[in-house]
């Protein structure tokens, strides 16, 4: 197995966890209530923890262009847009919409779930390593996510509609985390990853139930976007990485 | 406390000053520094001035969460990044631990809330400066947490057990944010000459409002002496803020930054610092509402209570329903 493959590979899980992160983190100081400041803090800083182990990982298997190798911020901060290869669904705004963040939050912490759990047996020792830890993490945020679930969809009828309203956001969102391609095939050949398209049922069966416990209905879609994984992301990725970038790169070569 | 909204006494004394002032076996209580617990009985200025005093802390808490959080997603490192997650998550915590201990007194966290929101309740006025640049984070961890700090240290003994409880809880967190102001000032000082000027404005900026944190000078804060008897409070704004000014000159001078006070001086005779005059009326005007970021702070912290109106709304109608349906279950 090649090191530039497992690197490509923890990059992707590194990109999903840092951007989720990111957008989790604006809700600290406006969530509903302060319990739920404090939840999505924790939420985001599980993230944050994955994003970094994932990221240095990936820094430490491809030497960078001085010969070194990049450490977590040089991925972060350093790269362009077209370099970033989460899945767009981590990068969709709330727009200030509590239902949004939490649709999201149940797709993709469905998914980081049953990925981990899986990647737990990789024969990559870090990854595998990684996801031991970080699946407990992940199972607490899909239950956090879960509840919120159920009491928006079962609690007003305004909530009901907006609960569904966010489902109906994301959906279109969903498909491409289920995506493989050549890379993800070789690694799976080797063991080291785990091959997206076998999380498709237990991730859907998962989300289908507590949807329907909180009397919605699973989306009906056609519509399926998709790129991430090669760098194609949606308009809103460009503002979020001028944010998340933008003091790092006015101080070249600068520690903090 | 964070401080300085004792500054205003008509605001933080409803009642007369010494009226009301607790019978013979309270009194002995406060004096054998016992504490009172929820249960006890305490004459009613003694409960109301706390849930006062408690409440604006708690808001104090959850408004300081906002300039902190202005910076998460521009940290300039992921540990940062972290960190300073950590901590504005801490200061939320701190919100929940107050409220808490408030609701001890008979009251509800969302009728406090409510007196925030419509502005009958204030907040420590330090949250109404602007955040502007990365420094920032470092000036308010080693200089508004560390007033916070010797404000607060006093109040782990304060007469009332709740308050003084949840206290021990804070100081201990709050220490941690000093420390992490004092080493993201301390890296910048030592960093690139852009980085150093910017660890130099920020102190510029905070450090005369962050002396303002422990609220007028003794001779204008006439209502303290009735807080003291009760065992609210232990020493004044004039002994406290003497206290940290002796504990942050040295290390202003261990990071490498200048206070902005050129007639600021060791006394060798008292063994205190002493700086210049303290200019209180830009306190009074941030007091008043006038701080520059006083409508903003508000704003957000309405705007977010009522986004948010829908989803404590359904929580509270899915917990009906699934507290009839359990009920139902249990007749069946
Ligand atoms: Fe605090
Ligand atoms: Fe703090």
């Amino acid at each position: 197995m090649s090191d530039t493959d497992i690197a490509a590979y923890a990059l992707r899980l590194g990109d999903d966890a840092l951007v989720l992160a990111q957008r989790m983190g604006d809700w600290i100081a406006s969530a509903p209530q302060l319990e739920e400041d404090v939840a999505l803090a924790n939420i985001a800083l599980d993230l944050l923890g994955q994003a970094r182990a994932l990221l240095t990982y990936a820094g430490a298997l491809v030497l960078g262009a001085d010969g070194g190798p990049r450490s977590e911020d040089d991925l972060t901060y350093l790269r362009d847009e077209r370099e970033f290869v989460n899945a767009q669904l981590v990068e969709l705004p709330d727009h200030g919409d509590f239902g949004h963040c939490i649709a999201r939050l149940l797709v993709f912490s469905s998914w980081q779930y049953e990925l981990y759990a899986a990647l737990a047996d990789s024969a990559d020792q870090t990854l595998a390593a990684v996801a031991a830890k970080a699946v407990k993490e992940v199972d607490y945020h899909r239950d956090h996510a879960t509840q919120w679930v159920l009491r928006l969809g079962d609690g007003t009828p305004m909530s009901r509609q907006r609960m569904q309203h966010a489902l109906d956001a994301v959906w279109p969102h969903v498909e491409e985390l289920f995506e493989t391609d050549d890379l993800v095939v070789r690694l799976v050949s080797e063991r080291v990853a785990v091959d997206p398209a076998e999380l498709r049922t237990p991730v859907l069966a998962y989300v289908a139930a507590v949807v329907d416990r909180a009397t919605l209905a699973v989306p009906v879609t056609t519509v399926r976007h998709s790129g991430g994984r090669r760098g194609i992301h949606t308009e809103a990725m460009g503002y979020l990485l001028a944010e998340l970038q933008h003091l790092a790169r006015s101080h070249p070569g600068a520690t903090w | 406390m964070y401080g300085d909204h004792s500054g205003t006494p008509e605001q933080v004394w409803s009642h007369d000053a010494y009226a009301d002032d607790g019978d013979a076996d309270f009194l002995a209580l406060i004096q054998a520094d016992g504490r009172v617990e929820p249960r006890d009985a305490m004459p009613n200025a003694y409960r109301a001035s706390l849930v006062r005093q408690i409440a604006q802390h708690a808001h104090s808490e959850i408004i300081g969460m906002q300039p902190e959080g202005n910076w998460i997603s521009r940290a300039p490192s992921l540990k940062r990044k972290a960190i300073l997650m950590a901590k504005v998550q801490d200061e939320a915590g701190h919100g929940l631990y107050l409220y808490a201990a408030a609701e001890t007194l008979g009251v509800d966290r969302s009728e406090l809330l409510d007196k925030l929101h419509t502005g009958r309740h204030k907040y420590s006025s330090i949250f109404n400066y602007p955040t502007l640049t990365w420094a920032d984070m470092g000036a308010i961890g080693w200089l508004v947490d560390g007033a916070a700090i010797v404000n607060q240290v006093p109040i782990t003994r304060c007469s009332y057990g709740p308050y003084a409880r949840a206290m021990v809880r804070i100081c201990k967190e709050e220490s941690f944010h000093q420390r992490q102001g004092f080493e993201i000032l301390h890296t910048l000082s030592n960093g690139s000459p852009a980085q150093h000027a910017m660890a130099q404005d920020a102190v510029d900026r905070w450090w005369w409002p962050s002396l303002m944190m422990f609220g007028p000078p003794d001779d204008a804060s006439p209502n303290s002496e009735r807080s003291m008897r009760w065992g609210i409070k232990r020493f004044s704004n004039d002994e406290l803020r003497q206290r940290f000014v002796d504990m942050t000159v040295p290390q202003a001078q261990a990071l490498g930054l200048t206070l902005p006070d050129p007639e600021l001086a060791y006394d060798d005779t008292t063994g205190h610092w002493r700086t210049g005059a303290i200019d209180f009326t830009e306190l009074f005007e941030v007091i008043a509402g006038n701080g520059p970021c006083n409508a903003a702070r508000m704003a957000h912290r309405r705007g977010a209570h009522e986004r948010g109106q829908w989803v404590r709304d359904a929580a509270a109608a899915y917990a009906d329903k699934h507290r009839s349906a359990t009920a139902t279950g249990a007749v069946a």
